[in-house]
């Protein structure tokens, strides 16, 4: 059903926290997403020309890169982007078919492939471009929020986490219930400020951004230390090999 | 956006049917043409035919088009899925009206040609508001935009009506009808136009990453090297000048040129009637599609702020 579930105060709403101050850009969280899910719940993910010019495929999370402010203040931000589970998501109230439904239990936004007729309008109504098309089985995939790990009692219960956060080895992305806000991930967002994107559309997303932390401004180095003569100038060949020895 | 033809032919095809249709099942009762004859069953054919070539176009667009039925399961959320129940409800009172016609029971012809018209203009309208609800594309999602939809159908609509007009010599009332909705359409397709592009931004790549208070965001490293199913989809791009001569081409070979050769026609009647009506047709049509490609082609997707920058 393509109705949204009447929203319960209280309930779940899983999601992802991701750190910008922290991540560093290896996308580690897109290729293990890409490992996991080619086999997962919305398998196979399809890859064309995997091996030469042109290759290209379906990926439920992509990072990318921006420069953001000028000068000493200016940061390099690495910005991994998936589907953030929307508590409006028009991604799943314009699907004519069903296929795209938001679960009334735990917020999450999936789509059931045997349904799907492929119409694509989902993708259009997506603001943050989280949903892409299989062309070879003419249906629409996302996000799982790797629902086939964090319920998956056949392993063990410290993996049951999304994909993409198992992996992160700077630790920046974080998995939890955002509609309880006592879970460490409410605090988080809390204490950091977290943010969602784009926010003027109304789509009223789930998962939250921690900003980058400001920087304190570099100490002064100073003025310029005097660098004394170069090698050429030292006439006496004594001294200039000793000023090369102690200069090494 | 990028203009996916079937999705074009599809809307220009099956919005120029419902039109016909419309003005056919309104006019017919309302004794402003005639109800015996050819004439009607001429023109509901067309009508069905033209419909039926642009629901089947749509089709093409799918991934899995076997499937199709099932889009007819969420009107309760989804225009897409009004549209098709919509379509597929007309059916029942055009066909109506068409057998009625064919058997000259014009008793039942008047009532099923009037519920043919409104499931005709309910079904047009579906169409705009599947474009009017995606509040991600700031072009579509436009108070103008289903208002055009229904509009540039009803003007399409009376010219094919105007063409069938004058090749059964029934009087110059049809063009002139068409006239009047073509120098309509020129106005609201300029208003639209001028509300578009003066319109402030709906979203800026600081607001899609969060990023603004560090100060301006500019892309750094895309996320892949090679192309992907979001920008061939939704990153299309035509550059300024075509946009500004498709648009003249819009205005005056889809409107202003088919208007003025049907004022023509309406004054000098006879044989001329019919050429200068079978012209300003196939040029109505024709600007029709290039209005319909201009619409994908000119409409921005807030995705490409992650890709390009700056505001859409
Ligand atoms: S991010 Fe896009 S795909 Fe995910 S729930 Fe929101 S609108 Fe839907
Ligand atoms: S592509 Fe599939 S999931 Fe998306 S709107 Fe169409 S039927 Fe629904």
């Amino acid at each position: 059903m393509t109705s949204l579930p009447e929203p319960q105060p209280g309930a779940k709403k899983l999601g992802l926290v991701i750190d910008l101050d922290t991540c560093v850009g290896c996308h580690a969280c897109a290729t293990n997403c890409k490992e996991w899910n080619t086999s997962g719940h919305m398998a196979p993910l399809p890859d064309h020309n995997p091996y030469s010019a042109g290759a290209e495929g379906v990926w439920f999370n992509r990072v990318h890169s921006y420069e953001a402010g000028e000068g000493e203040a200016g940061r390099t931000v690495h910005f991994p982007r998936s589907c953030l589970h929307c508590e409006q998501p028009a991604c799943v109230t314009v699907c004519p078919t069903g296929a795209s439904y938001k679960r009334a239990e735990d917020g999450i936004v999936l789509v059931n492939t045997d349904i799907c007729i492929g119409c694509q309008l989902c993708a259009w109504a997506c603001p943050y471009g989280a949903r892409e098309f299989d062309e070879d089985a003419g249906v629409m995939k996302k996000c799982t929020l790797c629902i086939d790990r964090i319920y998956n009692e056949t392993i063990p219960e410290a993996q049951r986490v999304p994909a993409c956060v198992a992996t992160c080895p700077a630790q920046a992305r974080h998995f939890g219930d955002l509609g309880d806000p006592d879970s460490a991930v409410s605090k988080l967002v809390a204490e950091r400020g977290g943010i969602a994107l784009m926010p003027e559309l109304g789509y009223a997303p789930v998962n939250r951004y921690l900003p980058p932390r400001r920087r304190a401004p570099a100490p002064d180095p100073g003025p310029p230390r005097d660098p004394g003569p170069l090698p050429s100038q030292i006439k006496n060949p004594l001294l200039r090999w000793v000023d090369k020895v102690l200069s090494r | 956006m990028k203009p996916a033809l079937s999705i074009v032919f599809f809307t220009v095809a099956s919005g120029a049917g419902y039109g016909l249709l419309f003005w056919l099942g309104l006019l017919l009762p309302a004794g402003l043409l005639p109800m015996a004859g050819w004439f009607g069953v001429a023109g509901v054919a067309v009508a069905l035919g033209l419909i039926s070539a642009g629901l089947l176009s749509s089709l093409a667009h799918l991934g899995r088009p076997e499937r199709a039925w099932r889009a007819l399961s969420q009107w309760r959320s989804s225009w897409l899925s009004r549209e098709g129940v919509a379509a597929l409800a007309t059916f029942a009172p055009a066909g109506v009206f068409f057998l009625a016609l064919l058997a000259g029971r014009e008793g039942v012809a008047a009532p099923a040609g009037l519920l043919a018209a409104v499931g005709a203009a309910a079904t047009v309208y579906c169409t705009g508001m599947i474009y009017a609800s995606l509040k991600p594309i700031r072009q579509w999602h436009h108070p103008l935009v289903v208002p055009g939809y229904l509009l540039f159908g009803a003007f399409t609509g009376a010219v094919l009506l105007a063409l069938l007009a004058a090749a059964f010599g029934l009087g110059a009332g049809p063009a002139l009808l068409a006239a009047l909705l073509g120098a309509a359409g020129l106005a609201l397709k300029r208003a639209y136009w001028a509300s578009v592009d003066a319109g402030p931004p709906i979203a800026t790549v600081e607001s899609a990453t969060g990023l603004g208070f560090i100060g301006r965001v500019r892309p750094l490293d895309p996320p892949h090297t090679e192309t992907n199913y979001l920008l061939r989809e939704m990153a299309f791009r035509i550059a300024r000048v075509h946009a500004a001569r498709l648009r003249r081409i819009v205005l005056s070979a889809g409107f202003m040129l088919p208007a003025l050769l049907l004022v023509a026609a309406a004054l000098f009647g006879g044989g001329g009637a019919l050429l200068l009506t079978w012209a300003a047709a196939l040029l109505a049509l024709g600007g029709m599609l290039v209005e319909r490609w201009l619409m994908f082609a000119e409409a921005t997707h807030t995705v490409t702020l992650y890709y390009r920058g700056g505001s859409v």
